[in-house]
Protein backbone atom coordinates (compact mmCIF):
# COMPACT_ATOMS: atom_id res chain seq x y z
CA UNK A 1 0.00 0.00 0.00
CA UNK A 2 1.96 3.35 -0.93
CA UNK A 3 0.08 6.04 0.71
CA UNK A 4 1.29 9.16 1.69
CA UNK A 5 2.40 10.34 5.28
CA UNK A 6 4.24 13.44 6.95
CA UNK A 7 7.59 12.97 8.31
CA UNK A 8 7.37 16.02 10.07
CA UNK A 9 8.07 16.22 14.46
CA UNK A 10 6.36 18.77 16.09
CA UNK A 11 7.05 19.92 19.87
CA UNK A 12 3.54 19.25 21.48
CA UNK A 13 2.71 19.97 24.75
CA UNK A 14 2.26 16.80 27.10
CA UNK A 15 -1.32 15.30 27.70
CA UNK A 16 -2.99 16.56 30.73
CA UNK A 17 -6.20 15.13 31.93
CA UNK A 18 -7.43 17.55 33.55
CA UNK A 19 -7.08 20.03 30.70
CA UNK A 20 -10.63 20.34 28.01
CA UNK A 21 -9.50 19.31 24.91
CA UNK A 22 -11.54 18.99 21.21
CA UNK A 23 -10.91 17.10 17.94
CA UNK A 24 -8.63 19.17 16.28
CA UNK A 25 -10.74 21.67 13.02
CA UNK A 26 -7.68 19.95 10.99
CA UNK A 27 -9.37 16.17 11.57
CA UNK A 28 -11.99 14.21 9.98
CA UNK A 29 -13.31 11.35 11.69
CA UNK A 30 -14.19 9.07 8.82
CA UNK A 31 -16.53 6.06 10.32
CA UNK A 32 -15.46 2.60 9.74
CA UNK A 33 -16.74 -0.98 10.77
CA UNK A 34 -13.98 -1.00 13.48
CA UNK A 35 -14.06 2.42 15.60
CA UNK A 36 -13.19 5.28 12.56
CA UNK A 37 -10.12 6.67 10.94
CA UNK A 38 -9.14 10.36 11.53
CA UNK A 39 -6.73 11.90 9.13
CA UNK A 40 -5.17 15.37 9.89
CA UNK A 41 -5.04 17.80 7.04
CA UNK A 42 -2.22 19.37 8.36
CA UNK A 43 0.51 16.68 9.01
CA UNK A 44 -1.02 14.58 6.55
CA UNK A 45 -1.08 11.66 9.42
CA UNK A 46 -3.72 8.87 9.58
CA UNK A 47 -4.81 7.39 12.87
CA UNK A 48 -6.99 4.39 13.56
CA UNK A 49 -9.39 4.81 16.30
CA UNK A 50 -9.95 0.85 17.44
CA UNK A 51 -13.13 1.03 18.86
CA UNK A 52 -16.53 3.02 18.87
CA UNK A 53 -16.40 4.11 22.34
CA UNK A 54 -13.49 6.40 21.80
CA UNK A 55 -14.64 7.45 18.49
CA UNK A 56 -17.70 8.65 20.80
CA UNK A 57 -15.31 10.56 23.53
CA UNK A 58 -13.72 11.75 20.52
CA UNK A 59 -16.63 13.47 19.69
CA UNK A 60 -17.58 14.69 22.78
CA UNK A 61 -14.71 16.10 24.03
CA UNK A 62 -15.61 19.69 23.54
CA UNK A 63 -18.51 19.26 26.01
CA UNK A 64 -16.93 18.53 28.68
CA UNK A 65 -14.55 20.73 31.15
CA UNK A 66 -11.70 17.98 31.01
CA UNK A 67 -10.41 14.84 29.63
CA UNK A 68 -10.62 13.19 32.77
CA UNK A 69 -14.57 14.20 32.72
CA UNK A 70 -15.23 13.28 29.08
CA UNK A 71 -14.34 9.54 30.20
CA UNK A 72 -16.13 9.86 33.43
CA UNK A 73 -19.18 8.07 31.95
CA UNK A 74 -17.21 4.76 30.92
CA UNK A 75 -16.85 1.61 33.45
CA UNK A 76 -14.22 2.74 35.44
CA UNK A 77 -12.13 -0.24 34.42
CA UNK A 78 -11.93 0.99 31.06
CA UNK A 79 -11.44 4.84 32.20
CA UNK A 80 -7.70 4.53 32.10
CA UNK A 81 -6.89 3.10 28.97
CA UNK A 82 -9.55 5.41 27.24
CA UNK A 83 -7.01 8.51 28.56
CA UNK A 84 -4.40 6.15 27.48
CA UNK A 85 -5.66 6.40 23.86
CA UNK A 86 -6.83 10.15 24.21
CA UNK A 87 -3.03 11.10 24.81
CA UNK A 88 -1.86 9.28 22.40
CA UNK A 89 -4.24 10.91 19.88
CA UNK A 90 -2.73 14.30 21.52
CA UNK A 91 0.74 13.57 20.86
CA UNK A 92 -0.87 13.23 17.13
CA UNK A 93 -2.46 16.61 17.11
CA UNK A 94 -6.15 14.44 16.86
CA UNK A 95 -7.34 16.22 19.88
CA UNK A 96 -5.72 19.45 20.97
CA UNK A 97 -6.41 21.14 24.06
CA UNK A 98 -9.83 23.94 24.05
CA UNK A 99 -8.74 26.41 25.93
CA UNK A 100 -11.18 28.96 25.04
CA UNK A 101 -13.90 26.13 24.77
CA UNK A 102 -17.47 26.27 27.05
CA UNK A 103 -18.56 23.19 28.17
CA UNK A 104 -22.12 24.31 27.18
CA UNK A 105 -20.87 23.85 23.55
CA UNK A 106 -22.60 21.42 21.65
CA UNK B 1 -0.49 3.43 5.70
CA UNK B 2 3.54 3.86 6.82
CA UNK B 3 2.03 5.36 10.02
CA UNK B 4 -0.29 3.04 10.92
CA UNK B 5 2.24 2.04 13.63
CA UNK B 6 2.12 5.13 15.64
CA UNK B 7 -1.44 4.91 15.39
CA UNK B 8 -1.73 1.40 17.10
CA UNK B 9 -1.83 2.23 20.66
CA UNK B 10 -4.58 5.07 19.94
CA UNK B 11 -7.07 1.74 19.99
CA UNK B 12 -6.40 0.57 23.25
CA UNK B 13 -9.49 1.50 25.13
CA UNK B 14 -11.46 -1.76 25.09
CA UNK B 15 -9.93 -4.53 27.02
CA UNK B 16 -9.42 -6.78 24.13
CA UNK B 17 -8.86 -4.96 20.91
CA UNK B 18 -8.50 -7.25 17.68
CA UNK B 19 -4.89 -6.12 15.67
CA UNK B 20 -6.16 -3.64 13.16
CA UNK B 21 -4.89 -5.72 10.10
CA UNK B 22 -7.16 -8.30 11.44
CA UNK B 23 -10.01 -5.44 11.47
CA UNK B 24 -8.94 -4.15 7.92
CA UNK B 25 -9.12 -7.90 6.68
CA UNK B 26 -13.38 -7.37 6.39
CA UNK B 27 -12.46 -4.39 4.17
CA UNK B 28 -12.82 -0.36 5.11
CA UNK B 29 -15.91 1.72 4.30
CA UNK B 30 -13.93 3.48 1.87
CA UNK B 31 -10.26 2.66 0.73
CA UNK B 32 -7.23 4.21 2.46
CA UNK B 33 -5.01 4.07 -0.27
CA UNK B 34 -6.61 4.76 -3.88
CA UNK B 35 -4.33 4.78 -6.56
CA UNK B 36 -5.68 6.23 -10.10
CA UNK B 37 -3.99 6.78 -13.00
CA UNK B 38 -5.16 9.60 -15.27
CA UNK B 39 -3.41 8.55 -18.70
CA UNK B 40 -1.92 5.61 -20.43
CA UNK B 41 0.02 8.50 -22.35
CA UNK B 42 4.09 8.63 -21.67
CA UNK B 43 7.25 9.93 -22.80
CA UNK B 44 8.93 7.35 -21.45
CA UNK B 45 8.90 3.41 -21.44
CA UNK B 46 10.01 2.08 -19.01
CA UNK B 47 10.92 -1.95 -19.19
CA UNK B 48 9.00 -2.32 -15.98
CA UNK B 49 6.07 -0.43 -16.05
CA UNK B 50 2.95 -2.26 -14.02
CA UNK B 51 0.52 -0.61 -16.69
CA UNK B 52 2.06 -0.97 -19.65
CA UNK B 53 1.16 2.61 -20.68
CA UNK B 54 2.99 4.95 -23.80
CA UNK B 55 -0.24 5.70 -25.78
CA UNK B 56 -3.22 7.30 -24.52
CA UNK B 57 -6.43 5.29 -24.96
CA UNK B 58 -9.48 7.44 -26.55
CA UNK B 59 -11.78 6.29 -24.16
CA UNK B 60 -9.74 7.56 -20.92
CA UNK B 61 -12.13 9.64 -18.43
CA UNK B 62 -13.02 13.05 -19.35
CA UNK B 63 -12.20 15.71 -17.36
CA UNK B 64 -15.76 16.02 -16.24
CA UNK B 65 -15.71 12.40 -15.47
CA UNK B 66 -12.56 12.46 -13.49
CA UNK B 67 -13.99 15.97 -11.49
CA UNK B 68 -17.26 13.61 -10.67
CA UNK B 69 -15.17 10.93 -9.49
CA UNK B 70 -13.46 12.90 -7.16
CA UNK B 71 -16.73 14.48 -6.10
CA UNK B 72 -17.60 11.04 -5.12
CA UNK B 73 -14.03 10.51 -3.19
CA UNK B 74 -14.51 13.42 -0.82
CA UNK B 75 -18.01 12.56 0.00
CA UNK B 76 -16.80 9.28 0.90
CA UNK B 77 -14.13 10.97 2.69
CA UNK B 78 -11.13 9.38 0.48
CA UNK B 79 -8.45 12.07 2.32
CA UNK B 80 -5.95 11.97 -0.40
CA UNK B 81 -5.65 9.93 -3.70
CA UNK B 82 -1.86 8.72 -5.50
CA UNK B 83 -2.34 9.90 -8.78
CA UNK B 84 -0.15 8.09 -11.55
CA UNK B 85 -0.33 6.92 -15.32
CA UNK B 86 1.35 6.69 -17.51
CA UNK B 87 2.87 10.62 -16.82
CA UNK B 88 -0.43 11.77 -15.62
CA UNK B 89 0.94 15.44 -15.89
CA UNK B 90 1.31 14.93 -19.92
CA UNK B 91 -2.49 15.52 -19.53
CA UNK B 92 -3.62 19.11 -20.58
CA UNK B 93 -6.27 19.14 -18.10
CA UNK B 94 -3.68 17.73 -15.24
CA UNK B 95 -3.21 21.43 -13.17
CA UNK B 96 -6.99 22.22 -13.09
CA UNK B 97 -7.85 18.23 -12.18
CA UNK B 98 -4.84 19.28 -9.54
CA UNK B 99 -6.50 21.99 -8.20
CA UNK B 100 -10.14 20.99 -8.38
CA UNK B 101 -9.30 17.81 -6.29
CA UNK B 102 -7.82 19.62 -3.45
CA UNK B 103 -10.03 22.66 -3.11
CA UNK B 104 -12.30 19.74 -2.72
CA UNK B 105 -10.15 18.21 0.17
CA UNK B 106 -9.00 15.36 -1.66
CA UNK B 107 -5.20 15.73 -1.41
CA UNK B 108 -3.19 14.39 -4.42
CA UNK B 109 0.21 12.90 -4.37
CA UNK B 110 1.67 12.32 -7.84
CA UNK B 111 3.84 10.11 -9.25
CA UNK B 112 5.92 11.35 -11.79
CA UNK B 113 9.12 11.12 -14.39
CA UNK B 114 9.58 14.63 -13.75
CA UNK B 115 8.63 16.01 -17.06
CA UNK B 116 6.76 18.95 -16.36
CA UNK B 117 8.44 20.27 -13.43
CA UNK B 118 10.29 22.67 -14.63
CA UNK B 119 11.61 26.28 -12.48
CA UNK B 120 7.98 27.15 -13.16
CA UNK B 121 6.01 23.84 -12.59
CA UNK B 122 7.88 23.32 -9.16
CA UNK B 123 7.13 26.98 -7.71
CA UNK B 124 3.13 26.56 -8.67
CA UNK B 125 3.62 23.20 -6.52
CA UNK B 126 5.45 24.46 -3.59
CA UNK B 127 2.13 26.83 -3.84
CA UNK B 128 -0.11 24.24 -3.72
CA UNK B 129 -1.30 22.80 -0.55
CA UNK B 130 -2.09 19.33 -0.22
CA UNK B 131 0.17 18.19 -2.98
CA UNK B 132 2.63 14.98 -3.13
CA UNK B 133 4.92 14.77 -5.43
CA UNK B 134 6.97 11.49 -5.79
CA UNK B 135 9.72 11.68 -8.48
CA UNK B 136 10.90 8.10 -9.75
CA UNK B 137 14.18 7.37 -9.81
CA UNK B 138 15.52 3.73 -10.25
CA UNK B 139 19.41 3.79 -10.38
CA UNK B 140 21.05 6.25 -8.23
CA UNK B 141 23.71 6.52 -11.77
CA UNK B 142 22.51 7.47 -14.95
CA UNK B 143 23.71 4.54 -15.54
CA UNK B 144 21.34 2.54 -13.57
CA UNK B 145 18.74 4.37 -14.44
CA UNK B 146 18.55 4.88 -17.64
CA UNK B 147 19.34 1.24 -18.56
CA UNK B 148 15.51 0.54 -17.14
CA UNK B 149 13.82 3.79 -17.11
CA UNK B 150 15.46 4.56 -20.88
CA UNK B 151 17.62 7.86 -22.34
CA UNK B 152 17.65 10.67 -20.63
CA UNK B 153 14.85 10.02 -17.70
CA UNK B 154 17.80 10.18 -14.91
CA UNK B 155 18.90 13.59 -16.21
CA UNK B 156 15.31 14.88 -16.39
CA UNK B 157 14.56 13.01 -12.44
CA UNK B 158 17.40 15.02 -11.64
CA UNK B 159 16.24 18.34 -12.79
CA UNK B 160 13.04 17.99 -11.52
CA UNK B 161 14.08 17.42 -8.10
CA UNK B 162 16.48 20.48 -7.99
CA UNK B 163 13.40 22.56 -9.32
CA UNK B 164 11.63 21.69 -6.52
CA UNK B 165 13.86 21.48 -3.88
CA UNK B 166 14.63 25.24 -4.93
CA UNK B 167 11.34 26.19 -4.78
CA UNK B 168 11.09 25.23 -1.21
CA UNK B 169 8.28 22.39 -1.89
CA UNK B 170 9.51 20.65 0.99
CA UNK B 171 9.89 17.22 1.54
CA UNK B 172 8.68 15.48 -1.92
CA UNK B 173 9.57 11.88 -2.04
CA UNK B 174 12.03 9.95 -4.77
CA UNK B 175 10.34 6.74 -5.38
CA UNK B 176 12.65 3.89 -6.21
CA UNK B 177 11.66 0.43 -7.82
CA UNK B 178 14.45 -2.14 -6.16
CA UNK B 179 16.49 -3.83 -8.94
CA UNK B 180 18.81 -6.52 -9.09
CA UNK B 181 21.07 -3.83 -9.75
CA UNK B 182 20.01 -0.93 -7.10
CA UNK B 183 20.16 -2.52 -4.46
CA UNK B 184 23.58 -1.64 -3.64
CA UNK B 185 22.95 2.01 -4.21
CA UNK B 186 20.58 2.18 -1.11
CA UNK B 187 22.69 4.01 0.38
CA UNK B 188 23.67 6.63 -2.42
CA UNK B 189 19.84 6.75 -2.52
CA UNK B 190 19.66 7.94 1.11
CA UNK B 191 22.52 10.15 0.51
CA UNK B 192 20.73 11.79 -2.18
CA UNK B 193 17.26 12.32 -0.43
CA UNK B 194 19.45 14.15 2.75
CA UNK B 195 20.98 16.03 0.32
CA UNK B 196 17.75 17.11 -1.72
CA UNK B 197 15.73 17.77 1.53
CA UNK B 198 13.41 14.76 -0.05
CA UNK B 199 12.20 11.79 1.55
CA UNK B 200 13.01 8.32 0.00
CA UNK B 201 10.81 5.93 -0.49
CA UNK B 202 11.08 2.10 -2.19
CA UNK B 203 8.84 -0.31 -3.37
CA UNK B 204 8.78 -3.89 -4.82
CA UNK B 205 9.45 -4.60 -8.22
CA UNK B 206 5.90 -6.62 -9.41
CA UNK B 207 5.69 -9.08 -12.31
CA UNK B 208 2.73 -6.82 -13.62
CA UNK B 209 2.73 -5.14 -16.88
CA UNK B 210 5.35 -4.90 -19.00
CA UNK B 211 7.32 -5.91 -15.39
CA UNK B 212 6.65 -9.94 -16.37
CA UNK B 213 9.06 -9.72 -19.41
CA UNK B 214 11.77 -8.32 -16.79
CA UNK B 215 11.05 -9.72 -14.23
CA UNK B 216 13.07 -12.78 -14.03
CA UNK B 217 16.68 -10.93 -14.96
CA UNK B 218 15.58 -7.84 -12.43
CA UNK B 219 13.98 -9.27 -9.05
CA UNK B 220 16.31 -8.74 -6.01
CA UNK B 221 18.34 -11.85 -5.67
CA UNK B 222 18.17 -13.85 -2.04
CA UNK B 223 20.86 -12.30 -0.94
CA UNK B 224 20.09 -9.17 -2.10
CA UNK B 225 16.47 -9.63 -0.24
CA UNK B 226 18.43 -9.90 3.08
CA UNK B 227 20.05 -7.21 2.41
CA UNK B 228 17.35 -4.98 1.71
CA UNK B 229 15.42 -6.61 5.21
CA UNK B 230 18.33 -5.12 7.20
CA UNK B 231 18.78 -1.69 5.21
CA UNK B 232 15.26 -1.15 6.14
CA UNK B 233 14.80 -2.18 9.57
CA UNK B 234 18.10 0.09 10.41
CA UNK B 235 16.54 2.69 8.56
CA UNK B 236 12.76 2.79 10.25
CA UNK B 237 10.37 4.87 9.51
CA UNK B 238 12.29 7.25 7.32
CA UNK B 239 12.15 5.35 4.39
CA UNK B 240 9.11 4.54 3.01
CA UNK B 241 7.79 1.62 1.41
CA UNK B 242 4.39 1.71 1.04
CA UNK B 243 4.53 -1.21 2.83
CA UNK B 244 5.42 -2.89 -0.33
CA UNK B 245 8.25 -5.59 1.47
CA UNK B 246 6.30 -7.58 4.00
CA UNK B 247 7.11 -10.96 2.35
CA UNK B 248 10.60 -10.09 3.81
CA UNK B 249 9.52 -10.23 7.31
CA UNK B 250 9.81 -13.87 7.62
CA UNK B 251 13.38 -12.90 7.15
CA UNK B 252 13.56 -11.93 11.22
CA UNK B 253 11.96 -11.47 14.59
CA UNK B 254 11.86 -8.02 13.94
CA UNK B 255 8.69 -6.70 11.29
CA UNK B 256 9.11 -4.28 8.81
CA UNK B 257 7.15 -0.52 9.33
CA UNK B 258 3.69 -1.04 8.53
CA UNK B 259 0.44 -3.02 8.33
CA UNK B 260 1.45 -6.39 7.11
CA UNK B 261 -0.92 -7.16 5.21
CA UNK B 262 -2.28 -7.75 1.29
CA UNK B 263 -4.65 -4.39 1.07
CA UNK B 264 -6.43 -5.43 -2.43
CA UNK B 265 -9.93 -4.69 -2.43
CA UNK B 266 -9.75 -4.34 1.68
CA UNK B 267 -7.66 -1.17 2.09
CA UNK B 268 -6.12 -0.79 -1.46
CA UNK B 269 -7.80 0.09 -5.02
CA UNK B 270 -7.10 1.25 -8.64
CA UNK B 271 -8.84 3.42 -10.92
CA UNK B 272 -7.21 2.79 -14.66
CA UNK B 273 -7.30 5.38 -16.97
CA UNK B 274 -10.53 4.04 -18.70
CA UNK B 275 -12.43 3.96 -15.23
CA UNK B 276 -12.13 -0.09 -14.61
CA UNK B 277 -11.88 -0.32 -10.93
CA UNK B 278 -8.76 -3.05 -10.00
CA UNK B 279 -7.85 -4.89 -6.51
CA UNK B 280 -4.67 -3.50 -6.66
CA UNK B 281 -2.17 -1.46 -8.75
CA UNK B 282 -0.23 -4.71 -9.37
CA UNK B 283 -3.01 -6.12 -10.91
CA UNK B 284 -4.30 -4.85 -13.95
CA UNK B 285 -5.91 -8.49 -15.09
CA UNK B 286 -9.53 -9.35 -15.50
CA UNK B 287 -9.72 -11.26 -13.02
CA UNK B 288 -9.10 -8.73 -10.64
CA UNK B 289 -11.19 -6.29 -12.48
CA UNK B 290 -14.30 -5.28 -9.95
CA UNK B 291 -16.12 -2.67 -11.99
CA UNK B 292 -15.62 0.77 -13.52
CA UNK B 293 -16.56 4.16 -11.92
CA UNK B 294 -18.99 5.06 -15.26
CA UNK B 295 -21.55 2.91 -14.31
CA UNK B 296 -24.73 3.64 -12.87
CA UNK B 297 -23.32 3.21 -8.75
CA UNK B 298 -20.07 5.09 -9.57
CA UNK B 299 -17.18 4.36 -7.89
CA UNK B 300 -18.36 4.24 -4.18
CA UNK B 301 -21.08 1.01 -6.30
CA UNK B 302 -17.87 -0.74 -7.14
CA UNK B 303 -15.91 -0.42 -3.97
CA UNK B 304 -19.26 -1.36 -2.06
CA UNK B 305 -21.20 -4.28 -3.99
CA UNK B 306 -18.24 -5.86 -6.43
CA UNK B 307 -18.53 -9.53 -5.73
CA UNK B 308 -14.81 -9.52 -6.35
CA UNK B 309 -14.44 -7.05 -3.45
CA UNK B 310 -16.63 -9.06 -1.11
CA UNK B 311 -14.40 -12.73 -2.01
CA UNK B 312 -11.47 -10.40 -0.96
CA UNK B 313 -12.25 -9.32 2.11
CA UNK B 314 -13.37 -12.80 3.33
CA UNK B 315 -10.95 -14.69 5.17
CA UNK B 316 -8.20 -16.71 2.96
CA UNK B 317 -7.17 -19.59 3.51
CA UNK B 318 -3.24 -20.03 3.96
CA UNK B 319 -3.24 -23.01 1.09
CA UNK B 320 -0.15 -24.27 0.76
CA UNK B 321 1.74 -22.23 2.94
CA UNK B 322 -0.96 -22.39 6.16
CA UNK B 323 1.81 -25.27 7.43
CA UNK B 324 4.73 -22.91 7.27
CA UNK B 325 5.43 -21.26 10.82
CA UNK B 326 6.76 -17.92 8.91
CA UNK B 327 3.01 -17.53 7.30
CA UNK B 328 1.70 -15.15 10.09
CA UNK B 329 5.11 -13.11 9.29
CA UNK B 330 4.85 -12.60 5.49
CA UNK B 331 0.86 -13.83 5.20
CA UNK B 332 1.91 -15.15 1.89
CA UNK B 333 2.94 -12.91 -0.11
CA UNK B 334 1.68 -10.63 -2.71
CA UNK B 335 -1.41 -11.98 -4.74
CA UNK B 336 -0.07 -10.08 -7.85
CA UNK B 337 3.19 -11.31 -7.75
CA UNK B 338 1.54 -14.99 -7.52
CA UNK B 339 -0.51 -14.29 -10.24
CA UNK B 340 1.62 -12.60 -12.59
CA UNK B 341 4.01 -15.49 -11.82
CA UNK B 342 1.56 -18.25 -12.89
CA UNK B 343 1.31 -19.75 -9.30
CA UNK B 344 -1.59 -19.93 -7.48
CA UNK B 345 -2.65 -17.26 -5.08
CA UNK B 346 -3.03 -19.67 -2.06
CA UNK B 347 0.61 -20.17 -2.32
CA UNK B 348 4.11 -18.73 -1.78
CA UNK B 349 5.08 -15.93 -2.95
CA UNK B 350 7.25 -16.28 -5.40
CA UNK B 351 10.30 -14.77 -3.83
CA UNK B 352 9.76 -16.19 -0.49
CA UNK B 353 12.06 -16.06 1.79
CA UNK B 354 12.41 -19.62 2.47
CA UNK B 355 12.77 -20.66 -1.17
CA UNK B 356 9.53 -22.29 -1.66
CA UNK B 357 8.41 -19.34 -4.57
CA UNK B 358 11.47 -20.74 -6.27
CA UNK B 359 10.56 -24.27 -5.82
CA UNK B 360 6.94 -24.01 -7.38
CA UNK B 361 8.70 -21.92 -10.06
CA UNK B 362 11.10 -24.28 -11.12
CA UNK B 363 7.86 -27.09 -11.01
CA UNK B 364 7.80 -28.00 -14.79
CA UNK B 365 3.81 -28.79 -14.91
CA UNK B 366 3.70 -25.04 -14.07
CA UNK B 367 1.23 -23.18 -16.28
CA UNK B 368 2.07 -20.97 -18.70
CA UNK B 369 1.64 -17.14 -16.53
CA UNK B 370 -1.64 -15.20 -17.31
CA UNK B 371 -0.38 -12.03 -19.83
CA UNK B 372 -1.30 -8.34 -18.07
CA UNK B 373 -4.62 -7.30 -19.05
CA UNK B 374 -3.98 -4.11 -21.01
CA UNK B 375 -1.01 -2.81 -23.23
CA UNK B 376 -0.74 0.36 -24.14
CA UNK B 377 3.11 0.84 -24.75
CA UNK B 378 4.45 2.51 -27.61
CA UNK B 379 4.52 0.37 -30.49
CA UNK B 380 7.44 1.40 -32.32
CA UNK B 381 10.09 0.99 -29.23
CA UNK B 382 12.52 -2.05 -28.19
CA UNK B 383 13.46 -2.81 -25.00
CA UNK B 384 16.96 -1.98 -24.26
CA UNK B 385 18.42 -2.89 -21.00
CA UNK B 386 21.39 -1.17 -21.42
CA UNK B 387 21.21 -1.64 -25.23
CA UNK B 388 20.56 1.39 -27.76
CA UNK B 389 16.66 0.44 -29.11
CA UNK B 390 16.09 1.20 -32.82
CA UNK B 391 13.00 3.28 -33.22
CA UNK B 392 10.83 4.10 -36.02
CA UNK B 393 7.94 5.98 -35.10
CA UNK B 394 4.70 4.59 -37.29
CA UNK B 395 2.82 8.07 -36.29
CA UNK B 396 4.34 11.47 -34.23
CA UNK B 397 1.87 10.69 -31.22
CA UNK B 398 3.44 7.02 -30.72
CA UNK B 399 6.77 8.50 -29.81
CA UNK B 400 5.30 11.03 -27.67
CA UNK B 401 2.16 11.98 -26.42
CA UNK B 402 3.21 15.24 -26.44
CA UNK B 403 3.25 14.98 -30.36
CA UNK B 404 -0.42 14.92 -30.39
CA UNK B 405 -1.14 18.16 -28.43
CA UNK B 406 0.71 20.37 -30.68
Amino acid sequence: MACVASTDTVMIAPFDAAQRYRLSPEVALRPEPFGALAYHFGNRRLCFLKVPELVDVVRGLGGHSSARDAVSGLPEKRRHACLRALASLAAAEVIVPDVAGSAEQP
Amino acid sequence: MTRAHDALSAGQAGERVPLLAEQFKGGLAAPICLTWEWTYACNLSCVHCLSSSGRRDPLELSTAEIMTVLDELAAMQVFYVNVGGGEPTVRPDFWDLLDYAVANRVGVKFSTNGLRINREGARRLARTGYVDVQVSLDGATREVNDAVRGPGSFDMALRAMRNLAEAGFGEFKISVVLTRHNVAQLDDFADLADQLGAVLRITRLRPSGRGADVWESLHPTAQQQREVYSWLLGHGERVLTGDSFFHLNALGETPLPGLNLCGAGRVVCLIDPVGDVYACPFAIHEAFRAGNVRSPGGFAGVWRDSPLFARLRTPAAGGACASCPAFSACQGGCMAAKFFTGLPIDGPDPECVRGHGEAALSLASRHEPPRPGKDHSHRDRTVPLGMPGLRVPAKPCDSSPLAAAR
